[in-house]
């Protein structure tokens, strides 16, 4: 193996195995590609005429056909600035900061559920009742433990909630809602944080960028997985 | 009033998807004047395609909705399994879904671009076994079609000489990309289960196509042809390892009709494009041959109506039977070409099952880069043949495995049940379990052969009409045991392969009720067969070339013709009859027999 590629790539780091920017670029004009970073969705109508393609108008912006390039959120979003503020410390709780990446809340997983939660499809009627009421469960077992609201006690306290919470299984019978509520937010936490580029390189997870040739995994890996 | 067009022209395509983008490439390229009527929306590839946003770029972070069911970034344009606005209806007791794209190009934009051949014995299944029904053509009849198709088309693997699984003439497909880690850890594994895996069939320039040889092989002594297809192979881009091909390519690396057919059908000059038109019925004069078709113009919402010499459809499977089944007239009091009764009858899907499985043995893996071609490099032909002749299995047709996971770019989902591995791990423990686990996951699953039935057919609902007035589909559906047998032994053999690695199955145990694991009608996304081909008139809709045999000047060049619907993915086979009955078009208006 003459390459390093075994050295994780990022975005921010290309290794040597992609294509330059200025090859990749050339692969994309090579296909008359507009690069979707900078290219406006919409494009000039011109004459129709025999032989021509119709016009190519665009999307049109419903939610069935949505810019792809330029996407947005369409509907508002529902949650007070208190419930995001218990959603924050219940999302860090379950994703804190450590050495390798930040917070759930610091790339923005709270705005993330909420979005989730108020958005206008089947789940979110249900969706947002449950949250609603969950938050509001946190806040009133963190007042009766520790005589304040979830968001303003120590993580040392909130984790003693969350461990009675955590695990469907072995919560006790007045947790059991409270722990479907805690998995649900868990799993969008998840979500939230993992599809972040922080998130995605905390996971080791660095493809997205145009290579030159794919040589499958390297030697460490073949040896790893008894393939030599 | 339907308002008339002046023009008239030598065929009439209707549908811009595999069927109908190859159909209006082959009849341009010979100088027939075509005009491609679409029902959806104008959509152009290497404007639109997202090609390496995050999901956190989209809402809900790019997770799937009712309006974009595979996710925001998926390429289908006002699809999905619903259409605004279309609906259809199915028969109490009847589970069938119908994917739609309304958009130029049609669901070539966003499949999942596996292009396996029929083999020898997919043409004659009844032949073999007794059961189904026999192509009236075979595996030498369209064998020089897939051979073209794929040089065309540029499809990646290899040719491995295994039972039913034809090779290509070498030279024709592109090198298959290196197997990820993952894949050769599977083909290892199922070695001694006596599985063969080898490389998949994809429809991905692997390596840019030859410009300069290509065109003059599939076009001798066109030199129209040639030219306009060595300009547009020049256009692609060899695939740069990154992004997902369900999003379409802005660099033209994989095969979408809006890539790799329209545009040199319309370099051409001999094409006409049509957008956004709804196409009503097929009209037919007082001879019984077909004048043209109507259809709404859904930006005025007005009928139109337009002339051609012969009328293609390749709306579809269903649209296409849907289209017939409401050309009604005087002649055709049952709908267009169905004096046998069977436009709309043998709907067939593909049988899908499948599990997942998490493997120790990929926990905890150095950072690499697996996106690869993002479809399958490696994958399971049907391996049973002689057993299941021998009458060994309890089901008579085969089926195929594609698998996949990894180290796939984090998604909407990721880690969802991830509780169930860490005893409800939160904190820094669910950081470090994240990265353990991730990429540990392979999902497997089953696209098998479903034999044609009686119960499942689609007719008009005439109760119902869309919004542009024109009455629905209603669709019937029933697996038998052949089906549901199948896919219990698909997800006992994923089980023994899962085992095998060492690994266990997600959710703990195996669901072994074949008729609780199989997909549901039309989930798979295959639908063939409503408008079957045959050597008898009074069984078949169409002729041995895709020709309705009671309207001479009307062809099919969709899944519809489709007899059998072998476990092999249908996109490959629809484009190679498609170009088949192309040049028998061609032949017939050479003759001036249409």
């Amino acid at each position: 193996m003459t390459e390093r590629s075994d050295v994780p790539a990022s975005p921010e780091r290309p290794s040597d195995r992609e294509l330059s920017r200025r090859r990749w670029l050339a692969a994309m004009a090579a296909a008359g590609a507009a690069l979707p970073v900078l290219s406006s969705a919409a494009c000039k109508p011109s004459d129709q005429t025999a032989g021509a393609p119709t016009p190519a108008t665009g999307p049109r912006g419903t939610p069935s056909d949505p810019d792809l390039i330029h996407p947005r959120i369409w509907w508002d979003k529902q949650l007070t600035r208190a419930e995001l503020g218990t959603l924050a410390a219940l999302t860090d709780t379950i994703i804190p900061e450590d050495e390798t990446s930040p917070s759930a809340s610091a790339v923005g997983v709270p705005d993330y559920i909420d979005e989730w939660a108020s958005a206008p499809y089947d789940w979110a009627r249900e969706g947002i009742v449950k949250i609603r009421k969950g938050l509001t469960w946190l806040d009133e077992e963190s007042g009766r433990r520790f005589g304040k609201p979830f968001a303003e006690i120590d993580q040392s306290e909130r984790n003693l909630i969350a461990d009675d919470i955590c695990y469907l299984p072995r919560a006790r019978p007045e947790h059991q809602e409270a722990a479907r509520f805690f998995d649900m937010i868990r799993d969008l936490t998840a979500t939230g944080f993992y599809t972040t580029e922080a998130g995605m390189r905390d996971l080791g997870y660095v493809g997205n960028v145009p290579l030159d040739r794919f040589d499958g995994p390297p030697r460490e890996v073949l040896e790893r997985l008894g393939l030599v | 009033m339907a308002r008339r067009m002046q023009t008239r022209y030598d065929a009439i395509v209707v549908g811009s998807g595999a069927g109908g983008g190859m159909a209006a490439y082959q009849l341009a390229v010979q100088g027939l004047k075509v005009l491609v009527l679409e029902a959806g929306r104008h959509y152009d590839p290497t404007r639109e395609t997202p090609m390496f946003q995050l999901p956190k770029d989209a809402p809900l972070r790019a997770g799937g909705t009712k309006d974009k069911p595979f996710g925001f970034f998926d390429a289908t344009v006002d699809g999905g399994w619903s259409v605004p606005g279309e609906p259809y209806t199915t028969a109490p007791g009847s589970d069938f879904l119908w994917w739609r794209a309304r958009m130029l190009g049609g669901r070539t934009n966003h499949w999942g671009r596996i292009s396996l051949r029929m083999g020898p014995y997919d043409f004659k299944p009844y032949s073999r076994d007794g059961i189904g029904f026999d192509w009236p053509i075979g595996y030498d009849d369209l064998a020089p079609y897939y051979d073209k198709t794929e040089a065309l088309i540029g499809v990646y693997g290899s040719s491995e000489g295994l039972e039913n699984t034809p090779d290509s003439p070498n030279g024709t497909l592109l090198p298959p990309p290196t197997p990820r880690g993952y894949e050769q850890l599977v083909r290892k594994h199922c070695g001694p289960l006596g599985i063969p895996v080898i490389p998949s069939h994809l429809a991905i320039l692997s390596a840019r196509q030859d410009a300069d040889r290509w065109p003059a092989l599939l076009h001798p002594d066109n030199q129209l042809a040639q030219r306009v297809l060595a300009d547009s192979m020049r256009t692609r881009a060899a695939c740069f390892w990154a992004t997902e091909c369900g999003r379409g390519c802005a660099i033209k690396a994989n095969f979408q009709s809006t890539t790799v057919l329209l545009p040199p059908a319309l370099a051409t000059g001999n094409v006409e494009l049509i957008t956004d038109a709804m196409v009503r019925e097929v009209t037919v004069d007082r001879t019984g041959r077909a004048t043209g078709v109507s259809y709404v113009d859904k930006a005025t919402r007005e009928d139109r109506h337009v002339e051609g010499r012969v009328v293609v459809l390749a709306a579809s499977a269903c649209e296409t039977a849907r289209i017939l089944l409401n050309s009604t007239s005087s002649q055709f009091p049952n709908g267009l070409a169905n004096g046998s009764g069977l436009v709309g009858k043998y709907l067939m899907d593909t049988v899908g099952a499948g599990i997942q499985g998490q493997i120790p043995a990929l926990e905890s893996l150095p950072p690499h880069n697996e996106d690869g071609a993002s479809g399958d490099h490696l994958y399971m032909p049907w391996w049973l043949y002689r057993e299941q002749l021998a009458g060994r299995l309890d089901f008579p047709r085969g089926y195929h495995v594609e698998f996949g996971g990894g180290r796939k770019m984090p998604g909407s989902g990721i880690f969802w049940g991830l509780e169930d591995y860490t005893s409800g791990a939160y904190g820094a423990r669910f950081k470090q379990e994240a990265r353990r686990y991730y990429g540990s996951f392979l999902y497997f699953d089953g696209r098998g052969e479903m034999i044609p039935n009686e119960d499942c057919y689609c007719e008009i609902d005439p109760d119902t009409k869309d919004q542009w007035g024109i009455p629905v589909l209603r669709f019937h559906w029933k697996w038998a045991d052949y089906e549901t047998r199948q896919a219990a032994h698909m997800v006992e053999t994923f089980a023994e392969i899962v085992d095998a690695m060492g690994g266990s199955v997600v959710g703990g145990s195996v669901e072994r009720d074949g008729s609780k694991v199989i997909a549901k009608g039309g989930q798979i996304i295959h639908e063939v067969g409503t408008v079957r081909m045959g050597d008898d008139p009074k069984t078949s809709v169409l002729d041995p070339n895709c020709r309705a045999w009671e309207v001479s000047n009307l062809f099919v060049t969709d899944g519809a013709p489709f007899v059998s619907n072998a476990d092999k993915n249908p996109t490959l086979s629809i484009l190679a009859l498609a170009w088949r009955t192309c040049d028998h078009i061609v032949e017939e208006m050479k003759r001036g027999s249409v």
